[in-house]
C-alpha cells in the first residue's frame, strides 16, 4: 500500500499496483517505481479537501495542516516535505543550511534525467532531495539532514550522498550529534553505479562518526526503503520511526513475485520492524521533537560530568 | 537456458560447422580445398575477434550470466591452496549463497569470501541463485573481522543478481545487514581486494565489495539495478532491458572510466567459460600483483586508502 496521500482528483481511484510490468529479478537497492509515486502526487496544490488513505475520513486540508498532517481521526501520519519536517523538528530561526547550492549533473548522460531533475525542482521547490544544516532542538545544537520524497522519491544520487557525507563530516568537525530524517525510494537509478557507491560513502563516513564517539539518531519516516535502508538509515545509534511508516529493503511487489505468495498485513511497517528488533522505538510525530531532545540531553557532554 | 549457446556465438559456431563440412568433403572426395578452408578459418578468427571486441552491454550480461561461467568454488580450487570452508553467522544459520573460508594465495594466508551460484537447478535452489539472506552477509562480516584480527588480507568474489527479496530476509534485517557490512568494511585494517566475476547485483554485491582495489572481469557487470527492472520502471517494459543496459553503464570499461573499479582482467576469447584455466591464471596473477601493492601499506594507510577511495565516489 504505497498509495499516495495527497491525491484529490483521483482520490476515489485505487491505484492498481499490478498494472506494472513485472521486473524479472530483484530491484535490490532500488525500492519502488519512483516515477509512478511521483505522478501520484501531482494534485497537491489545489487540494482543499483530502481523504485519509488509512481510515477514509474526509477533512479540510487546512485542518490537516494545522495538525502536523496527522489524521485527527485515526492518527495516520501523512508525508511531510523536508521544509515542513524541519519546521516541526528544529527551533525557530536556528537552521543554517549547508551546501544549499549543490545540484546534480547527469554523469551517465542518462536519458531524460535532466528533464526529471527540472520537474523535481519545480515540484518540490528544492535543488536536491536532501536538506542539510546546523540547528538546535530545544536548545541542543545538532547537525541535521532531512530527505524529501517530493524530489524524485527522495532517491540517493551523487548529490544526496555527498551532502549527507558532508553533514556527517561537519558533525565530526564540530563535535555535534547527527540527526538524519529519512524518506526515500532508495538509490537513484539515473546515476547508476554512482548511486550505489553513495551507500558505501555515507556508511564509511558514519564509521568515522562512530569512532569519534558522537551520537547519531536515525529517524525513519514513510517510506524508507532500498539503498537508503541498506546504508545510513539503518546505522543509527538510536533508530526511531514514525507510526505505520513503510520501512524495508526490497520492494513488496518484487518480494511477492519472487516468493509467489501474499505478504502478511503490516509487513515492512514500523510496528513490524519494532517487533523484529530492527528499530528502537516508534514515536508519534507530535512527540518526536521532545523525544529527540530528551535523547540529546542524555548524551550531552554536560551530563557526563 | 536449454542451450549453452548465446545468440552472439551462433554465427561463429555455424562457420565452424561449415569448415568442418568442407574438410570432410575434401577428404571424402579427395579434392584439395585447403585454400578455401584456410580462407574460412581466417574469416572465423576475424568474426570471433569482431564479435567479442564490440560486445554491447546486453551481450556482456549474457556472458556474465552464462550458466557455464565459472563460479566461486572454481576460483577457490584453481587459485588458492588448502581452502578450509568456515560456516555460519553464529546468529541464525549458515547461508549457502555466500561461502567463505581461509586459504593460501601464493603462500600467503588469506580469507576468501564469495557469492556462490548453482550450476544446475538443484544446486541453484540450495544456493538460492546466489542471492544471500541477511545471515550470508553476517557470516561474511564475521569472517572479515576474523581476518582483521589475524591480520589476513581479504579477497572477495562477487557474483549475485542481488540480495534476496523475501519475507524472512526483511524480518531479519536485510537492509541492516548490508549497511552494517559497509560500515564495518570501511574500518578493517587489512587489505581487501574484491573481484566482480559475474553479476554485480546492486547492494547485494556491494555488501562484500568494499575493496581497497576492486577488479572486474572483462565480461562481468556491476549495476545498481538489473537492466530488466530498470526498463520496467522507466519505460514500463521489461523488454527494454537492452536500452537500460546501455544507459546504466554497467560494463567493466564503463566502470573503469567512472573510477568505480581499478582494473579489468582480460578473459579468454568468448568469455571465461571457453577456457576456465586461462581465466583462473589471469585472475591469480592479478590478485597477486594487487596484493603485493597493498601488503606494503600500514594498517592506518589501508583504512585511509579505502576511505578515500569511496569518499571520492560520485559526480556533481
Ligand atoms: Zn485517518
Amino acid at each position: 500500500m504505497l498509495s499516495d496521500l495527497f491525491r484529490k482528483k483521483r482520490k476515489y481511484v485505487t491505484i492498481s499496483r499490478d498494472k506494472e510490468l513485472k521486473p524479472p529479478i530483484t530491484d535490490d537497492a532500488i525500492y519502488e517505481p519512483l516515477e509512478e509515486t511521483i505522478e501520484q502526487k501531482s494534485d497537491i496544490q489545489d487540494g482543499l479537501w483530502i481523504k485519509c488513505p488509512d481510515c477514509d475520513e474526509v477533512m479540510y486540508q487546512k485542518e490537516l495542516d494545522n495538525n502536523q498532517k496527522i489524521c485527527p481521526k485515526c492518527n495516520y501520519h501523512f508525508r511531510l516535505s523536508s521544509i515542513e519536517r524541519l519546521a516541526i523538528t528544529v527551533d525557530d530561526d536556528s537552521f543554517i543550511e549547508l551546501d544549499e547550492n549543490m545540484v546534480s549533473l547527469n554523469p551517465l548522460s542518462f536519458p531524460d534525467y535532466e528533464a526529471k531533475l527540472e520537474k523535481a525542482r519545480n515540484k518540490s521547490g528544492l535543488k536536491e532531495g536532501v536538506i542539510t544544516g546546523e540547528a538546535t532542538i530545544n536548545g541542543f545544537p545538532i547537525i541535521i539532514a532531512v530527505l524529501d520524497f517530493n524530489f524524485m522519491g527522495g532517491s540517493m544520487g551523487s548529490v544526496v550522498g555527498e551532502k549527507i557525507t558532508r553533514a556527517i563530516e561537519t558533525s565530526i568537525d564540530k563535535q555535534l550529534p547527527l540527526i538524519i530524517i529519512s524518506t526515500s525510494g532508495g538509490a537513484r537509478m539515473q546515476e547508476g553505479i554512482l548511486s550505489l557507491m553513495q551507500m558505501a560513502k555515507t556508511s564509511a563516513a558514519l564509521a568515522k562518526l562512530d569512532q569519534a564517539g558522537l551520537l547519531y539518531i536515525s529517524v525513519l519516516t514513510d517510506p524508507t526503503t532500498g539503498g537508503v535502508t541498506a546504508s545510513f538509515a539503518s546505522l543509527g545509534d538510536i533508530i526511531i520511526a514514525e507510526p505505520k511508516a513503510l520501512i524495508g529493503f526490497a520492494g513488496q511487489r518484487v518480494i511477492e513475485q519472487t516468493i509467489r505468495q501474499k505478504l502478511p498485513s503490516g509487513f515492512q511497517r514500523s510496528e513490524f520492524m519494532l517487533e523484529h528488533g530492527m528499530i528502537d522505538l516508534i514515536i508519534d510525530r507530535k512527540n518526536m521533537k521532545d523525544t529527540i531532545a530528551n535523547i540529546l540531553k542524555m548524551h550531552s557532554r554536560k551530563e557526563e560530568i | 537456458m536449454s542451450s549453452d549457446l548465446l545468440n552472439l556465438e551462433k554465427p561463429i559456431v555455424e562457420l565452424e560447422k561449415k569448415i568442418e563440412e568442407l574438410k570432410q568433403f575434401s577428404i571424402d572426395k579427395e579434392i584439395d580445398l585447403s585454400t578455401e578452408i584456410e580462407l574460412l578459418e581466417q574469416k572465423r578468427i576475424n568474426l570471433e575477434k569482431d564479435t567479442y571486441s564490440n560486445l554491447s552491454p546486453w551481450q556482456h550480461i549474457q556472458i556474465a550470466r552464462h550458466f557455464k561461467r565459472p563460479s566461486f568454488y572454481e576460483y577457490v580450487d584453481h587459485i588458492f591452496e588448502g581452502f578450509i570452508e568456515l560456516h555460519g553467522d553464529r546468529l541464525f544459520r549458515d547461508d549457502p549463497s555466500i561461502v567463505g573460508g581461509i586459504a593460501y594465495l601464493n603462500q600467503q594466508s588469506v580469507t576468501v569470501i564469495g557469492h556462490q551460484k548453482g550450476k544446475d537447478t538443484k544446486e541453484n535452489i540450495k544456493r538460492n541463485f546466489g542471492m544471500p539472506n541477511p545471515e550470508g552477509y553476517r557470516k561474511a562480516l564475521r569472517l572479515m573481522k576474523q581476518a582483521s584480527k589475524f591480520n589476513r588480507p581479504i579477497i572477495t568474489f562477487i557474483d549475485t543478481p542481488g540480495a534476496f527479496p523475501g519475507i524472512e530476509a526483511e524480518e531479519r534485517g536485510q537492509g541492516e545487514a548490508i549497511a552494517r557490512n559497509l560500515l564495518e568494511m570501511a574500518q578493517l585494517e587489512v587489505p581487501i581486494i574484491s573481484v566482480i566475476i559475474g553479476e554485480g547485483g546492486s547492494g547485494g554485491a556491494l555488501a562484500i565489495a568494499m575493496g581497497n582495489h576492486v577488479l572486474m572481469l572483462e565480461h562481468a557487470i556491476y549495476s545498481v539495478i538489473s537492466p530488466e527492472s530498470c526498463g520496467a520502471i522507466l519505460w514500463k517494459d521489461s523488454s527494454k532491458g537492452e536500452k537500460a543496459a546501455e544507459a546504466l553503464k554497467i560494463t567493466a570499461k564503463d566502470l573503469l572510466n567512472l573510477g568505480v573499479i581499478d582494473d579489468i582482467i582480460t578473459e579468454p576469447l568468448g568469455g571465461g567459460h571457453h577456457n576456465p584455466e586461462q581465466l583462473m591464471g589471469s585472475v591469480k596473477k592479478a590478485l597477486i600483483s594487487h596484493l603485493d601493492v597493498l601488503k606494503e601499506y600500514s594498517k592506518e594507510k589501508i583504512v585511509e586508502h579505502r576511505y578515500n577511495k569511496f569518499r571520492k565516489m560520485g559526480l556533481f
